[in-house]
């Protein structure tokens, strides 16, 4: 890979002072970003590692009864801490292998946004909130397609904050080499409704199912989403499956995150 | 009771303690004094003109010193073929020749076109970037059928056409193959694609060259499995260095699988470049660069015609199969769709007549050769489909319709109608065992419980027959083999009794370390330990032929047999002398000689003493020492048989396929360490799941690799098999060689795939997709659902 | 810059580049080669050590990131006079490895496993090599290996 300086900052805001210079990157887990150096997709002139920073570390709760994430809390964290929201420690306990959970970070992970990744869809089917160093964004504004979010540059992920559902469930359809999500649905139902995201599936990224949203906001049940079905068009299309493969799959593990939530 | 030693023992492999404790030593630990890196680039289009290397960049930039292009090979042979295939007309295939560095064209992604030596890694790395490739991209020729169309573009512009050869087998017996079809009472007919694989050894391969201008000596260390059929390949064909100046080392090798088999490019560049530069040079692959620049495997395309009469008896086979070679002929190619393929269409069969059409194609794509099995895989794949379709159209049972057709037990040695002799094999035999071993009569019962869960249940049995022990000279010789496939083994017997086995035979997982050792102290009768075994450096092992095509212990083992009876003699002879008796009257047992009906003895440690101080010793009659070599040239192949069983769950909603079990009855004739033989086992039948279900090798159509990673294509992961049954209690030992041995390494890839499709297709049927005849491998979800929903 | 971290025990101090990876200092500065490098996608597994008690891919992970750490490589497991532990000790008697090459990050990835989960299921034992590739044994004898490594009951290592 190129070269370039490494930085360890111990606070967000040095991590934001040091990520200021022309061509820095953040650093969180580097699951993702590493890999891409390698293949030389990508030339930072300086790394700002964001796992020497306390503050974005460790998993609490909040007033409003939020399960709030440190940024740089590794998977395999999460898995541990996240009990009172069994779908999200579930989630995260099966991202990866064990030793990319032990550096993958909740903050890369979102702040990548990879169309596959399982994270955003718990965060858009939970309606979290995403703080960075500078302000807080609804997830619903925050994925905006395949590797784009509202996240500026030099913008860091510092926290995710998300309401616990009633119920939840995350199901994930691996693609086989990778073990991303060739489809991932994540249920999650409150009191105010019913949430679903899907991840893997959509050349635009993770997004909402409205419809069966919709359908399970008033029977919350497998058969309610009977009669629907997703267009294979605008899914992705690869030699892992087509699009009419992955929108089956959706409505499939739809169901069973509904029997499983 | 386990034997604690010898001949089948499951004694622990010795080597494994250094793999276990990092102190292994593979290609990449090695760094040499004042060593350089190379950094190759290669072409990231599949077909295009070179107009132009602009290499002056790149030479001007820090640490590099010299940048490399064909023009720096001109002195230099292409990279040869090592086999020669002769078409249905008595014509020799068409042989590009295979450049070092690409010239004028570069032919498929990864086409080495230039290569960077600097002092560092990432100094090579930086420069090779700043190499200017001015290539004006050609339409590429990728599908196998449309490059033998006419006006198709040309691979190679010196050739006639994409066709490599039309290859018929047997010629003879075509007319009659077509008769018997058309005169059958059925006609089976199977169109199937076996997949294009790539190895995968988790070794990537390295090369580091040293080159001593003070003696004119090269030496090269490479992952290989067979060093010195590298330095024959490329020191007589390649770069003219006799072998006494070269030296070829294949340290610890991290597997090979049929890829490290071959001469490549990157050995004799780096061997050349080390002189150019004066410095040693390492190359070390990554993983990316592997998929693109390791040879391939399997890659036909088949239509098979199996023709039965009104008692379900086979009475014909006739393929027609296209075999991609890739954009080069890799060093054993062309042998691997016709003479490891063709041979093995008979089957375990009695089928009277077989006909095998080959039209082997150029392609822009990677070179495709060996791999695991090598053209018996998709014999066996061919064979065993369309059997099980034939029993579904006919509505018997797909075991009693192979064990109706089998060659009977008392009818070895058998004469097939496809040139090869089987010498022994009790097909009823290991049949029946697969049948106890996975209670075929309870499948029904199961079926119902996993239908009772919503799943499909299927089992899927498969029987296979290969020829390995590879191979007879005489007899390769004749079809266009221009190497022998003999092995050596030279046995050094120590004065103090330790001995020092140095064997031509080459082991990168198989343990031969171990086994080796076991079958000269069982017939020394000496404790395995007393034996060390040396392989894989051509400065101290006779000339042989390496590892490959299950020939391990069936070529190299018969020759350290030999070499070790001509020890025994010997030693017989001084123990007759130091106990004044006829040589006649000695016997050996657990490494003591006696004199027949007395109890006079002398021990192993004795002899080999007064071998080596010959004070008391006949001087007049024997040379004294203690060390012999032999050269082992077998008189036929071994062939390995066996009954596999699959079992698997189909999850209707999804497609995905789950392996519930996994049986394999084999006869691998006499096992030396059961527990070495079941690990191959096991691992030939991870890779057979491995194509039968994930793995995949997938172009687009501008020839860019799209399963180009571990990203993309499936390696079995721990999570993707299950335990394992194996057995090999059935065995008919081989009849010509001296441990009675067949061979184990590749039988697990060769009979698995078909057990997992036709379980597959089974559960598909039993679930009521009645109209799914075939799916392609790999079985994926996706592919699965498709089938269901067509 | 200068890189300390305690490697196996002994407190090892080398130059870096910032693009270091942990593998690549642990086998060109330090001269570790137990551990080794079998993908550039952080796949593979063959190069897992330990950091800090945790077991990461050394391949995806910075030699600078690793300052002031406890890192622990296949060299160190064994005893100092070549004793085999336990999972070692089972890898052979099982017969979980053939080439070897995957070896080292399998056995380092097992110790993680066991120390979390001292007596994992068979399925458990799958799951966790989610991320180290084994392309000769087709991982039936290195599921045995750790089972027996974690005192389990497992039938011998092959008929006879």
């Amino acid at each position: 890979m190129y070269n370039f300086d490494i930085e360890t900052p111990s606070t967000v805001k040095d991590a934001v002072a040091a990520l200021k210079q022309e061509d820095a990157q953040p650093l969180g887990g580097g699951q993702t970003l590493i890999p891409t150096m390698k293949q030389r997709l990508a030339m930072p002139s300086a790394l700002v590692s964001l796992k020497g920073i306390d503050e974005m570390r460790g998993i609490c709760e909040d007033d409003a009864g939020r399960l709030c994430i440190g940024g740089s809390s590794t998977h395999a964290e999460v898995a541990a801490g996240a009990g009172k929201y069994p779908a999200l420690a579930a989630l995260a306990g099966n991202i990866g292998d064990p030793a990319v959970r032990n550096r993958g970070t909740i903050g890369g992970s979102v702040a990548n946004n990879d169309p596959a990744a399982c994270y955003p869809a718990a965060v858009l089917a939970s309606g979290a909130t995403v703080t960075t160093d500078r302000r807080e964004i609804a997830a619903d504004d925050y994925f905006q397609g395949m590797f784009t979010t509202a996240l500026d540059e030099g913008e860091i992920v510092t926290e995710v904050k998300f309401p616990v559902p009633e119920k939840a469930a995350y199901m994930k359809f691996e693609q086989p080499a990778s073990r991303f999500a060739l489809v991932g649905v994540f249920v999650a139902k409150f009191a105010d409704g019913v949430r679903v995201a899907v991840t893997g599936a959509s050349e635009e990224g993770v997004f909402r199912w409205s419809e069966a949203e919709a359908a399970l906001t008033s029977d919350f049940s497998a058969s309610a989403l009977e009669g629907l079905s997703l267009s294979g068009d605008g899914m992705i299309n690869d030699l892992h499956g087509s699009g009419d493969y992955r929108a089956h799959i959706v409505k499939v593990m739809t169901k069973r995150a509904v029997e499983a939530a | 009771m386990p034997k604690d030693g010898g001949i089948g023992a499951s004694s622990k492999r010795r080597e494994d303690v250094r793999f276990l404790t990092g102190d292994g030593n593979y290609t990449d630990d090695i760094n040499v004094n004042g060593q350089t890196y190379a950094w190759f680039v290669r072409s990231d289009v599949a077909h295009g003109t070179i107009n132009g290397i602009d290499t002056s960049a790149a030479e001007a930039m820090d640490g590099v010193l010299k940048v490399f292009t064909s023009a720096d090979f001109e002195s230099a042979g292409g990279i040869p073929c090592g086999w020669q295939v002769t078409d249905r007309h008595g014509q020799p295939m068409q042989e590009p020749k295979h450049p070092i560095l690409a010239e004028g064209k570069v032919r498929h992604v990864g086409d080495p076109v230039a290569c960077v030596v600097a002092e560092t890694l990432e100094q090579a790395r930086d420069a090779a970037e700043a190499v200017e490739l001015d290539i004006d991209e050609l339409e590429p020729v990728l599908d196998m059928k449309a490059a033998l169309a006419d006006g198709a573009p040309k691979v190679h512009d010196e050739l006639t056409s994409n066709l490599c050869y039309d290859w018929g087998f047997v010629e003879e017996n075509k007319e009659a193959v077509d008769e018997a079809i058309k005169s059958a009472a059925h006609v089976v007919t199977l169109e199937l694609t076996n997949n294009r694989l790539v190895a995968n050894p988790m070794e990537p391969r390295v090369a580091v060259a040293d080159y001593n201008r003070a003696t004119g000596d090269y030496t090269l260390y490479t992952t290989s499995q067979n060093p010195h059929v590298i330095r024959l390949l490329m020191g007589a064909f390649v770069l003219s260095i006799p072998e006494h100046k070269l030296r070829v080392v294949a340290p610890d090798v991290g597997g090979g699988f049929g890829s490290k088999i071959y001469h490549y490019a990157e050995e004799a560049f780096v061997t050349h470049a080390s002189k150019v530069v004066n410095r040693p040079v390492k190359w070390t692959s990554t993983r990316s660069e592997a998929f693109i620049s390791d040879a391939h495997g399997r890659d036909h395309k088949t239509k098979i015609e199996l023709a039965l009469d009104e008692n379900h008896m086979f009475t014909a086979v006739r393929t027609d199969t296209y075999a991609n070679m890739g954009a080069y002929l890799s060093t054993f190619a062309p042998s691997i769709p016709t003479w490891l393929h063709g041979t093995l269409m008979a089957g375990n069969y009695k089928t009277p007549v077989v006909y095998v059409n080959v039209k082997a194609v150029f392609t822009n794509t990677t070179p495709v050769d060996a791999y695991r099995g090598a053209g018996r895989p998709e014999a066996t794949y061919q064979l065993e489909r369309v059997i099980d379709k034939a029993a579904r159209e006919l509505g018997v049972d797909p075991a009693e319709l192979r064990r109706k057709n089998f060659i009977k037990p008392e009818e070895f040695p058998y004469d097939t109608p496809v040139a090869v002799t089987y010498d022994t094999g009790n097909y009823h035999a290991t049949l029946d065992k697969a049948l106890e071993m996975t209670d075929y009569a309870g499948f029904e019962k199961r079926a119902e419980e996993s239908k009772a869960r919503g799943k499909l249940r299927g089992y899927g049995l498969a029987h296979f027959i290969e020829a390995c022990g590879i191979a007879p000279s005489n007899l390769v010789g004749q079809l266009g083999a221009r190497a022998g496939l003999y092995e050596s083994a030279s046995v050094r017997v120590n004065a103090t009794g330790g001995i020092t086995v140095m064997t031509g035979s080459h082991s990168h997982g198989q343990g031969h370390e171990t086994s080796f050792a076991q079958v000269v102290a069982d017939m020394i009768g000496i404790d395995e330990n007393m034996i060390e075994i040396e392989h894989g450096d051509t400065a101290n092992t006779p000339m042989g032929m390496g590892t490959y095509g299950s020939r391990s212990i069936a070529v190299g083992g018969s020759a350290m047999v030999r070499a070790t009876e001509k020890i025994i003699n010997k030693a017989k002879k001084i123990a007759a002398h130091l106990m004044e008796a006829s040589e006649s009257d000695i016997e050996l047992k657990d490494g003591q000689f006696s004199v027949a009906g007395t109890d006079k003895s002398v021990a192993w440690g004795d002899v080999t003493l007064a071998a080596y101080v010959p004070h008391n010793y006949p001087l007049e009659e024997i040379e004294p020492g203690l060390e012999e070599t032999a050269f082992y040239d077998p008189s036929n192949f071994t062939y390995p048989s066996g009954a596999y069983v699959c079992e698997v769950e189909v999850d209707p909603e999804t497609g995905k396929v789950e392996v519930l079990g996994f049986t394999a009855a084999d006869d691998f004739g006499n096992v030396i360490n059961p527990m070495i033989v079941e690990g191959q086992v096991h691992g030939g039948v991870a890779q057979g799941i491995g194509q039968a279900m994930l793995e995949n090798c997938v172009y687009d159509e501008n020839g860019q690799l799209l399963s180009a990673s571990y990203m993309d294509y499936t390696m079995p992961r721990a999570d993707d098999m299950p335990m394992f049954d194996v057995d090999h209690s059935c065995q008919t030992p081989c009849t010509h060689n001296p441990l009675g041995v067949k061979g184990c390494g590749e039988a697990g890839a060769i009979g698995s795939p078909p057990a997992v499709v036709n379980a597959v297709i089974d559960a598909l049927h039993r679930g009521g997709f009645t109209n799914v005849e075939h799916i392609d491998m790999p079985v994926t979800p996706a592919r699965v659902w498709a089938a269901m929903n067509s | 810059m200068k890189v300390t971290m305690t490697v196996n025990g002994q407190t090892r101090t080398g130059e870096a580049e910032g693009r270091t990876l942990l593998s690549t200092f642990l086998r060109e500065t330090l001269g570790l080669t137990g551990t080794h490098v079998g993908c550039d996608t952080s796949q593979c597994g063959a190069c897992v050590v330990h950091v800090d008690g945790k077991d990461v891919k050394s391949c995806t992970m910075f030699a600078a990131e690793c300052e002031g750490t406890e890192v622990a490589t296949i060299e160190g497991q064994a005893a100092p006079d070549g004793t085999l532990n336990k999972i070692q000790q089972a890898f052979q008697d099982y017969h979980g490895l053939q080439c070897g090459f995957c070896t080292p990050g399998m056995v380092m990835s097992a110790a993680a496993l066991l120390r979390d989960n001292p007596t994992p299921t068979e399925a458990e034992v799958r799951e966790y090599l989610e991320g180290n590739i084994c392309r000769c044994t087709g991982y039936h004898n290195i599921v045995r290996a750790i089972l027996a490594a974690s005192g389990q009951e497992v039938p011998a290592v092959a008929a006879e």
